[in-house]
């Protein structure tokens, strides 16, 4: 760590909270400072990297863009390597009550606050984080550690999803003008999320269907079809290449088509030479 | 598949047992008569009226609930199965002895064991019938009372939504230390916001201003938690205040316009209700939110509030009651309830 005083940012939408969490914080451990304190997830990404905090308390349901999104968006954008690089942020989630989310945190050994916020573990939770600063050497293993808890939010079923399980996939009805085609999913090369719509690529044409991407997860196989992105989903098989560029940034090509498509940090563990 | 025919050797054994009851009191009138001819001839018979009614019934009635077929057929087809049962029974037992009844006996015998195989098998058949019907019932029953019991859960959880109340109880427990005046209010308005969702008389009717006070509770305590992101206006007119309401029935609404509308919103924005006197002796209530929307085209997306209100509706005044919605992606969802009016007479 290059300065001595640790530093945190808040995400919180409800400001009352925000300013409690932010009272206990300066009881339990004073001298800690609360740099910014944002109400949504795009400020926080944005705070985020212009004052790169120690610590980031990030509430789950926020408008906009959940806690969970921002924290993926920000591991994302984070500077790893060059001069500006800096061990990514401790992540603490914070949520009132989501039984599928805190499953999730306990599966992946994510720490969480559960509010209100008892000051007990809160005091548990901090011990954790002054433990974890205190140990820089680790940061990179630190930050591969969380790209994959993220990973394991992301993959971790909603309520509906885990409710009722959609049968598998085998064709995609796409409107083309006033008409239905029946593209087998078997053609499938690629889907991309873009806008309000998904794009489905094959080796001939492409089609927009409105079904959004997660929808459209829960119901093909994830062995078949790999996620490379939060918005990105290609067919394993078709991959012909991947390639690195100096910045550690990762694209690959599809066989039978032009485009490009990047690879997130999230998931460029795929992508390793054997 | 398995208890399609569990079911059918359990009703082929009881029938078994009916035909040799039956054969013992024909042995009892005619002792002289060697045991084995009213066991052989009850036996067949029985045994083939059982099979032509009991696999005939799902011919004839493939589409019954309870398995048999209704209205004049419950009658037609008993008598015709017990007819052809009678003659086929009779030949079968006929080539067992190796005689012809038909050729040998009297026409008032042959009519006499007609009556008595017409009258046995009417009796079993009935039997048969109404056991069938009240296993029929008593599913029907239990699957209600299942459905019944899963729909209140869902209601009740869906009002009392865990996340608002933990989120409430955190920021009240901020309150209490920053400012006690305000969380002894937050918490008079939480204590009346979860007595009318627990209130057993969720059925009953209550005046509108009621209704309003309700609501202005709940968006108390929302702008609480949401600060300058939350406006509300409540418009009732005082001539309508004592209009009697459903109990709750705008709550889902709200919650509908707030947690789909309102918080996934940044900015935020503006939830009106409003009553008005509508033409044709009914009442509108609107709920307007300037909200994200949603698209109109797509699946339902309030789902279950909107369809509880629909329910309500229906329950209370049949097909007079009506609901719309409209929205503008982007631009915030409004939905318009019209009920009669409850004192239509009052200008």
């Amino acid at each position: 760590m290059t300065t001595t005083i640790p530093t945190a940012l808040i995400a919180e939408d409800e400001h009352l909270l925000a300013q409690s969490l932010q009272a206990e914080l300066a009881r339990a451990w004073p001298a800690l400072k609360v740099v910014a304190t944002l109400g949504d997830g795009a400020s926080a990404i944005r705070q985020a990297l212009a004052l790169q905090p120690d610590v980031l308390f990030f509430d789950i349901r926020m408008p906009g863009m959940s806690g969970l999104d921002a924290a993926t968006e920000l591991a994302e954008q984070w500077p790893t390597t060059g001069p500006g690089a800096r061990p990514f942020p401790q992540l603490v989630f914070v949520t009132a009550y989501d039984q599928y989310a805190v499953q999730a945190f306990e599966a992946q050994a994510m720490d969480y606050l559960l509010k209100p916020v008892q000051t007990a573990r809160l005091q548990k939770t901090i011990e954790k984080l002054q433990l974890a600063l205190a140990k820089p050497a680790q940061a990179a293993i630190d930050f591969e550690a969380t790209l994959g808890q993220l990973r394991g939010l992301l993959a971790s079923p909603t309520a509906s999803a885990a409710a009722t399980p959609a049968p598998p996939l085998t064709v995609i009805q796409a409107s083309v003008g006033t008409g239905i085609r029946m593209v087998p999913v078997a053609d499938v090369l690629c889907f991309e999320a873009a806008d309000k719509y998904v794009r489905v690529l094959t080796a001939e044409r492409e089609y927009l269907i409105r079904t959004p991407l997660k929808e459209l997860q829960e119901q093909i196989d994830t062995t078949v079809f790999w996620q490379i992105h939060r918005g990105t989903i290609v067919r394993a098989l078709a991959i012909d290449a991947v390639t690195r560029d100096e910045a550690g940034k990762v694209t690959l090509t599809l066989r039978d088509l032009k485009e490009k498509f990047v690879v997130s940090r999230l998931y460029a563990h795929l992508f390793k030479a054997m | 598949m398995r208890y399609f025919w569990i079911d059918k050797l359990q009703s082929l054994l009881q029938t078994l047992a009916f035909c040799l009851g039956a054969a013992a009191i024909q042995y009892a009138f005619q002792p002289d008569r060697s045991y084995e001819i009213p066991l052989g001839y009850s036996l067949a018979i029985g045994g083939s009226t059982w099979a032509l009614i009991d696999f005939g019934r799902h011919l004839v009635a493939p589409n019954s609930e309870h398995g048999w077929p209704v209205g004049i057929r419950a009658v037609l087809f008993p008598l015709v199965a017990i007819c052809l049962g009678f003659v086929i029974g009779m030949t079968v037992a006929d080539a067992w002895f190796g005689w012809s009844s038909w050729a040998s006996s009297s026409l008032r015998s042959l009519m006499l064991s007609g009556l008595m195989s017409l009258m046995i098998g009417t009796v079993v058949t009935y039997y048969f019938h109404s056991k069938g019907k009240s296993a029929h019932l008593e599913q029907k029953v239990a699957e209600a009372k299942h459905l019944a019991a899963e729909s209140r859960l869902k209601l009740l959880e869906t009002q009392l939504e865990p996340h608002m109340l933990f989120n409430t109880l955190a920021n009240l427990r901020v309150l209490i230390a920053l400012d006690p005046q305000r969380a002894q209010d937050m918490l008079d308005r939480m204590v009346a916001y979860l007595r009318a969702t627990l209130s057993a008389s969720r059925a009953s009717n209550h005046a509108l201003s009621l209704e309003f006070d309700r609501l202005r509770d709940y968006l108390e305590l929302m702008t609480v938690r949401m600060g300058p992101r939350l406006h509300y206006a409540l418009d009732l007119p005082a001539d309508l205040a004592d209009q009697n309401v459903p109990a709750l029935l705008l709550q889902p609404l709200v919650e509908n316009s707030i947690k789909h509308g309102l918080e996934p919103k940044v900015d935020g924005g503006t939830i009106t209700v409003r009553a008005r006197r509508a033409a044709n002796n009914m009442l509108s209530l609107e709920v307007t939110d300037t909200g994200v929307g949603f698209d109109t085209t797509g699946a339902s997306s309030s789902g279950f509030g909107l369809a509880q209100v629909h329910e309500r509706l229906a329950a209370a005044y049949e097909n007079l009651g009506r609901v719309e919605q409209t929205s503008t992606p982007g631009q915030g969802a409004t939905t318009l309830l019209y009920l009669p009016l409850s004192s239509p007479q009052k200008a």
